[in-house]
């Protein structure tokens, strides 16, 4: 292969990046080429073999250029869409945009359902504390009145409750801390996979 | 090696590349390789994104009738070599403990 060769190669297989980058990719690599023949004494079919894969040197190259930019690249039409396609662009977007609507919908609601089961162990933790509060005045005020058996009843409930108090606490805790982590790991799969998809792209 | 490692390490050796004197990419791989595994593939990202923070900047000169970009180290570039040596020498005192001789446990 050519130096020739090798670069409208690369620059078809980059053409959609913002011109600037393509430019300054393909000066880099015909620099690299023209040093390799003059001071490493190799010649141009050497040089140029010794650029590595092409598929490494693109994935490079898009690796480096932030996701917005490289989004906004690709979706960049390369030529002029066409009528037809513009009409059905308009005529299906009843059935693509609320499909990607409900996309954005459904995500959010997986969300939203974990962190309310977070919020009701909260709740229910809260329900025991009060609970236990409330049984300590209704024991005193049944001990005054001469009522012992009730009187006790209820501060055996009281202390029961607090226990639950302090043990349901520990659960509310772990709960959030897996939920935290499933949105994270969420996020993150969600992110890596639209990576792999620009780059393979 | 930690891929994450290795990506911060090549940062520095090529900005080590070019501490004293200015250099351009053909010369900047063959000083590096000896020390790690590096490509032209892999040269041409870290060159842009040590030049987008500023750590090093480029200017192009006619070379044979074409022209080749050197590279020049800033003085954040020399700043984050002397910070990276300084952090060295705490990992180092660590793999001296590590590594130590005396009575096992």
């Amino acid at each position: 292969m050519t130096k020739h060769e090798f670069l409208s190669e690369l620059r078809r297989r980059i053409d959609q990046l913002p011109t600037q980058d393509k430019q300054k990719s393909l000066d880099f690599y015909a620099e690299i080429i023209d040093d390799r023949m003059e001071l490493g004494g190799m010649t141009e079919e050497e040089a140029v073999a010794a650029m590595g894969p092409f598929d490494e040197i693109t994935e490079q190259i898009l690796m480096d250029i932030p996701l917005p930019r490289l989004v906004k690249a690709r979706l960049r039409p390369t030529r002029a869409l066409r009528a037809w396609e513009i009409v059905l662009l308009i005529l299906g977007s009843p059935v693509w945009l609320p499909l990607s609507i409900a996309a954005a919908a459904v995500i959010f609601s997986v969300y939203a359902v974990f962190w309310s089961v977070v919020l009701t162990f909260y709740a229910v933790d809260l329900t025991f504390a009060i609970s236990a509060v409330a049984s300590l005045p209704t024991a005193i005020l049944l001990f005054c009145t001469g009522e012992p058996l009730f009187g006790l009843f209820f501060l055996g409930a009281m202390l029961i409750l607090g226990g639950l108090t302090i043990g349901w606490f520990f659960l509310c805790n772990y709960a959030t801390k897996g939920t935290w982590w499933l949105c994270k790991k969420t996020m993150l799969g969600i992110k890596s996979l639209f990576i792999r998809k620009e780059n393979n792209a | 090696m930690d891929h994450q490692m290795k990506r911060g390490l090549l940062d520095i050796c090529v900005l080590a590349a070019i501490q004293y004197e200015d250099s351009y990419g053909y010369q900047i791989i063959k000083d590096v390789k000896p020390y790690v595994e590096i490509s032209e593939s892999t040269l041409y990202p870290i060159l842009r994104r040590l030049e987008a923070t500023e750590l090093l900047t480029v200017r192009s000169v006619e070379h044979n009738g074409r022209l080749r970009k050197y590279y020049h180290i800033t003085q954040a570039g020399l700043d984050r070599i002397a910070a990276f040596s300084e952090e060295w020498k705490e990992i180092m005192a660590i793999y001296r403990f590590v590594t130590r001789e005396g009575e096992p446990l």
